[in-house]
């Protein structure tokens, strides 16, 4: 592993999955405690919709399209969720199934389109460009400028209505939150695919979940593994010759079997 | 006289083609004690969150010391959710659960004098030595105390209270009035409740709403809970009765 990284690509790779890691683990502990894990793959089906369009129109970076494609599906389930009587889980499968749809429809409309296929749906962390660095990096510092919402965000995550009497904006700060999963969700694309992306988002939390005794704890110890996730991960991959995506999350899902084994206290 | 601490005038609240709540009116005085009665399903909830302005009023308004109930400060209004709505799955102990009634948000860490705040909170409910308990190891009576310090915990005018005696025992309940009394007498406070219980209603409040998702009776126990008036909300001989 040592040697790995002297190559640029390795680099790359580990800098960006930390990232990623950092962004999804802490965005995961909202949508864990909320019961929305099922967001991460609604999300992750519409960063399909959005880098199949990107690649239909022949946009070199993805992420011009998928980006906006993604944040506005976000913003979509929220909107249907307060407006109407449906519920979460519901406004999320007709956005996942509709972006699924269309994200097939544009890629079908492109010419041997199974290799781009492959990479939407598996991800490849090996394949970063110092471009999606900057943006993993951009991610990061505004979410380090949302911190101040942290307690918000916590107290409606406990009891969305005490929130609400306690007069705090919760569907603004809803949507601020949607815009950063989608964002986190359309970064993780490349690096695990649009399969495994709804994992990072939800077992470093479920694993800190069954840790922490405070919602703090609960946040640093998913951020922490996380991190170590991906670190082991890629050594694992590198190692075992195994993709690397796919790699981190059976580390994650090891650790939380081996925490949901290990007796209680 | 002095303005009212709660005006509901003319209140309906329907949910498509459901009436919860048609034409509630009263004005309830500040420093009183109010306790809601009525059966399942009357639309007792639905009032409490017009009060406290979680749900809107599709005709008529309600006021809160003479403010539309959000534009009143945070602090003044104190509310005790059913317990069984609760989360018991979140992390937190019960010391960071009454600290959000002072701060408006989940607190990372609490400074020593937000402890101290919290703490003396908890000592009013009898709870101060479970503060580090997590919510999940709590019993439904412990949580239910935690929930009233922390709605204590701001010092509000107006105390909302959704069937605070679930949960408890007989020596609970009877501990959870006299906290809400001496906090009433120390601060002019007023006190609106959700209650199933009869006699406690009688016992304990200056003034009973009966309804049934329309109003059958306000004013003094002795008044609104006569015989006939109960028999008329819940549809028997209205014999008081504890359910």
């Amino acid at each position: 592993m040592i040697e790995a990284l002297s190559m640029p690509f390795m680099q790359r790779a580990l800098i960006a999955g930390a990232l990623v890691a950092i962004l999804a683990s802490y965005y995961g502990v909202f949508v864990v405690q909320r019961g929305m894990s099922f967001m991460g793959d609604g999300l992750a089906h519409a960063a399909f919709g959005g880098v199949a369009l990107a690649l239909l129109i022949g946009c070199e970076h993805y992420l011009v399209v998928a980006l906006p494609f993604t944040v506005a599906v976000a913003l979509g389930i929220h909107w249907v969720q307060q407006r109407t009587r449906i519920s979460g889980d519901t406004a999320i499968g007709i956005f996942f199934a509709t972006s699924m749809a269309l994200g097939i429809i544009f890629l079908s409309l492109k010419r041997n389109y199974t290799a781009d296929a492959f990479s939407i749906l598996f991800g490849d962390i090996l394949a970063i460009r110092p471009g999606d660095l900057v943006l993993a990096g951009m991610a990061v510092v505004a979410s380090l400028g949302t911190l101040p919402l942290w307690g918000r965000w916590a107290y409606a995550s406990f009891d969305r209505e005490l929130a609400r009497a306690d007069r705090l904006r919760v569907a603004r700060d809803d949507y601020i939150l949607a815009v950063f999963l989608a964002v986190t969700v359309v970064i993780a694309v490349k690096i695990v695919g649009v399969v495994l992306i709804a994992a990072l988002l939800v077992i470093p939390p479920a694993t800190a979940r069954l840790l922490a005794r405070t919602f703090l704890a609960m946040t640093l110890i998913s951020v922490g593994l996380g991190l170590v996730s991906i670190v082991i991960g890629m050594a694992a991959a590198w190692r075992f010759d195994v993709p690397p995506g796919p790699a981190i999350i059976l580390v994650q899902s090891a650790v939380f079997f081996m925490t949901a084994l290990a007796p209680r206290r | 006289m002095s303005a009212p601490a709660v005006q509901i005038e003319s209140v309906s609240v329907r949910f498509g083609d459901w009436l919860a709540l048609d034409g509630i009116d009263f004005a309830l005085p500040a420093g009183a004690f109010m306790t809601i009665v009525g059966p399942n399903g009357a639309g007792k909830t639905t009032l409490l969150r017009c009060i406290l302005g979680l749900t809107e009023p599709t005709s008529g308004r309600a006021r809160v010391f003479e403010k539309p109930p959000l534009d009143c400060p945070a602090g003044w209004i104190g509310y005790v959710p059913q317990v069984k709505t609760l989360d018991r799955s979140f992390p937190a102990k019960a010391v960071e659960l009454v600290a959000t009634g002072m701060l408006g948000r989940w607190p990372a860490r609490l400074s020593r004098a937000e402890r101290e705040a919290a703490m003396e909170a908890l000592e009013h409910v009898g709870m101060a030595a479970l503060a580090d308990r997590t919510i999940a190891k709590l019993s439904g009576g412990e949580l239910q105390r935690v929930y009233l310090a922390r709605a204590l915990a701001r010092r509000p005018r107006l105390i909302t209270l959704d069937e605070p005696a679930a949960g408890l025992d007989v020596a609970g309940e009877a501990d959870m009035y006299d906290v809400l009394e001496k906090y009433q007498a120390r601060t002019g406070a007023t006190i609106v409740m959700i209650t199933h219980d009869w006699d406690a209603s009688h016992h304990h409040s200056s003034h009973v709403l009966v309804m049934v998702r329309h109003q059958v009776a306000f004013g003094p126990p002795e008044e609104a809970l006569k015989e006939d008036i109960l028999g008329q909300a819940f549809g028997h001989g209205g014999h008081r009765h504890r359910f």
